[in-house]
């Protein structure tokens, strides 16, 4: 694919096929950027998965603390309900949701795509894990601190959200890529260009009969993949991890 | 699993109980309790008040219909046999591909040898790549002219049209998905290979088992529980297969890839029937549900040694 972005239309499809292009050609990247605003886009899926992100974190650790650390009655019910949530495709009920959202004129805007996945499937898997990491950390420390006249809010502020680091990264990457990665709600719901988010904006290089303009198409499809293959060389260890977390911990 | 995990999971906390301490626990979970309660809850009792409507998206009009949806879904409906064939093809031909690639990549990739780390990053690298990139990279490959054709072409061999030809359209995408999903399964296949003792299979070498024969008698029972989950979430994710499907084929040719969310996806969006489509949303629902049920009963008697 990255090969084949720099070549020209001819070579794509030459004959015997080339595996490096023999001149490296940078039009189909320009006309990425000239065909659709591609850098608003880019900026949408940004900071979408940014706050998604920033928001799973902050309401799935208050969430996930309260159901490991503290009793009250009906605790264990209300984690059960939310749990059962975790196997119901989003699928089943996107339909109502779109009439929703559009009943209160949220179409076309991000906000949205920014508080669904904090709250169905992505946010509650990441309540499930926080849960399991906090269940796992010795309590006598809360004891003491406790003791020592912490609040409730402190205790979680300053004692176990510290030490739950390890999973809050695992989390941070993982929601961070499923909003990144978001397609059948931002299909649904966003119809202006210049809101699409990159997923979206891969589907618009086609030439007038809807045929796919394979350079422009797949120099685009590189540069929306870069930023996950960077997290993933970078962070390697951690986006395994938190797979491994998500996937096997249940 | 999940449930008894929950259950059980309950910690004896020295802090003292308060009424304080509660209010506490309540509001930590507010806001995602509120979420679940708006966001999934809510839209699932609309969906199935929606399934007993005519409803057109774009007009807005609404007549209750009972149950005349489903009755013209079982009866009159071209395509609704179709899809719900496509999508039983889809599962059955990604389920079973997908677990055993995945576990013998699984018993592969944990074989310590040299440079497996780079084979591990490599199966693995799908996984985290969006599904549109995925679907664009692959349509470019089963193209007629280039891609995967003109490699074939160079041994000799002239390749079908892939996507535009029924059967090797579903297999086509069936493929596409596999070797984007594989790298997490076999993920979670390493992940428990790692806890399984080395004692038992040495014992059995020393018995005489050979590797197959360990694989067989030792690893794959003691694999069970970790299988049993995989099939589950493999079954599931395959339910809810679009991105690809929308996008390599658009449920093509003549509907040989219209799969159930496809399908829901058309007759929501494209021809504006959200009442019969929140139908059909239905019994993706019950499909996942009664999976999810089956495997909980299902886990108790087949699975070696369940917690």
């Amino acid at each position: 694919m990255v090969t084949s972005s720099f070549k020209t239309y001819s070579e794509i499809f030459a004959y015997p096929p080339t595996l490096l292009p023999t001149t490296w050609h940078f039009e189909n990247y320009e006309h990425v950027f000239d065909l659709q605003p591609f850098v608003q886009q880019y900026w949408n899926s940004f900071y979408i998965a940014t706050l998604v992100t920033l928001g799973t974190l902050c309401f799935s650790s208050l969430a996930g603390y309260a159901f490991a650390r503290i009793n009250f009655p009906g605790s264990s019910l209300l984690f059960l309900l939310l749990l059962s949530a975790i196997m119901m495709p989003s699928e089943v009920t996107i339909i109502p949701l779109f009439h929703y959202i559009q009943k209160l004129g949220l179409t076309n805007s991000h906000f949205p795509l920014i508080i669904l996945p904090m709250f169905a499937g992505p946010g509650i898997t990441a309540v499930f894990m926080t849960r399991q990491y906090f269940l796992g950390l010795p309590v006598e420390l809360e004891d003491a601190a406790f003791l020592d006249g912490l609040t409730r809010w402190g205790i979680y502020w300053r004692i176990a959200l510290p030490l739950a680091r390890p999973i809050l990264v695992a989390v941070g990457i993982l929601t961070f890529l499923a909003s990144w990665n978001l397609f059948l709600e931002p299909l649904v719901l966003i119809s202006d260009q210049a809101k699409f988010t990159l997923p979206l904006a891969l589907r618009g290089y086609t030439d007038p009969y809807g045929q796919p303009l394979w350079g422009e198409q797949l120099a685009a499809t590189t540069l929306s993949v870069i930023p996950i293959l960077a997290i993933y060389v970078f962070a390697q260890r951690q986006v395994v991890e938190s797979f491994a977390f998500s996937g096997t911990k249940g | 699993m999940l449930g008894t995990r929950a259950l059980s999971g309950r910690v004896s906390n020295k802090l003292t109980l308060s009424w304080r301490d509660a209010f506490m626990g309540y509001a930590f979970v507010a806001p995602q309790i509120l979420g679940f309660l708006l966001l999934i809850l809510g839209p699932l009792v609309a969906v199935i008040i929606f399934s007993t409507q005519d409803r057109n998206l774009l007009s807005g009009a609404v007549t209750n219909v009972g149950l005349e949806n489903y009755r013209f879904m079982l009866h009159d409906d071209p395509f609704f046999t179709k899809v719900l064939g496509n999508t039983l093809v889809f599962s059955a031909g990604l389920v079973p591909f997908n677990l055993a690639l995945a576990l013998v990549l699984a018993l592969l990739l944990t074989q310590p040898v040299r440079g497996i780390v780079i084979f591990r990053t490599l199966f693995f690298a799908p996984v985290i790549t969006s599904t549109v990139a995925w679907a664009v990279v692959w349509r470019f490959l089963f193209q007629g002219e280039a891609g995967i054709n003109s490699f074939l072409a160079l041994i000799g061999i002239d390749g079908p049209n892939w996507l535009r030809e029924p059967h090797w359209a579903m297999a086509a995408v069936i493929f596409a998905q596999v070797i984007k999903n594989v790298g997490l399964n076999t993920l979670i296949f390493m992940a428990a290979l790692q806890n399984i003792p080395k004692d038992f299979s040495d014992a059995a070498s020393v018995d005489g088992a050979n590797l197959l024969q360990r694989v067989r008698h030792i690893t794959i029972p003691l694999l069970s529980p970790t299988i049993m989950l995989v099939l589950m979430l493999t079954l599931i994710g395959s339910l809810k297969v679009f991105d690809l499907i929308m996008l390599m084929t658009n449920g093509g040719p003549a509907n040989a890839t219209n799969v159930l969310v496809y399908y829901i996806y058309f007759r929501a969006f494209q021809v504006f029937q959200t009442g019969y489509a929140s139908a059909l949303a239905l019994i993706l629902f019950g499909a996942a549900l009664v999976i999810t049920v089956a495997q909980w009963a299902v886990r108790r008697r087949l699975v070696y040694n369940e917690r």
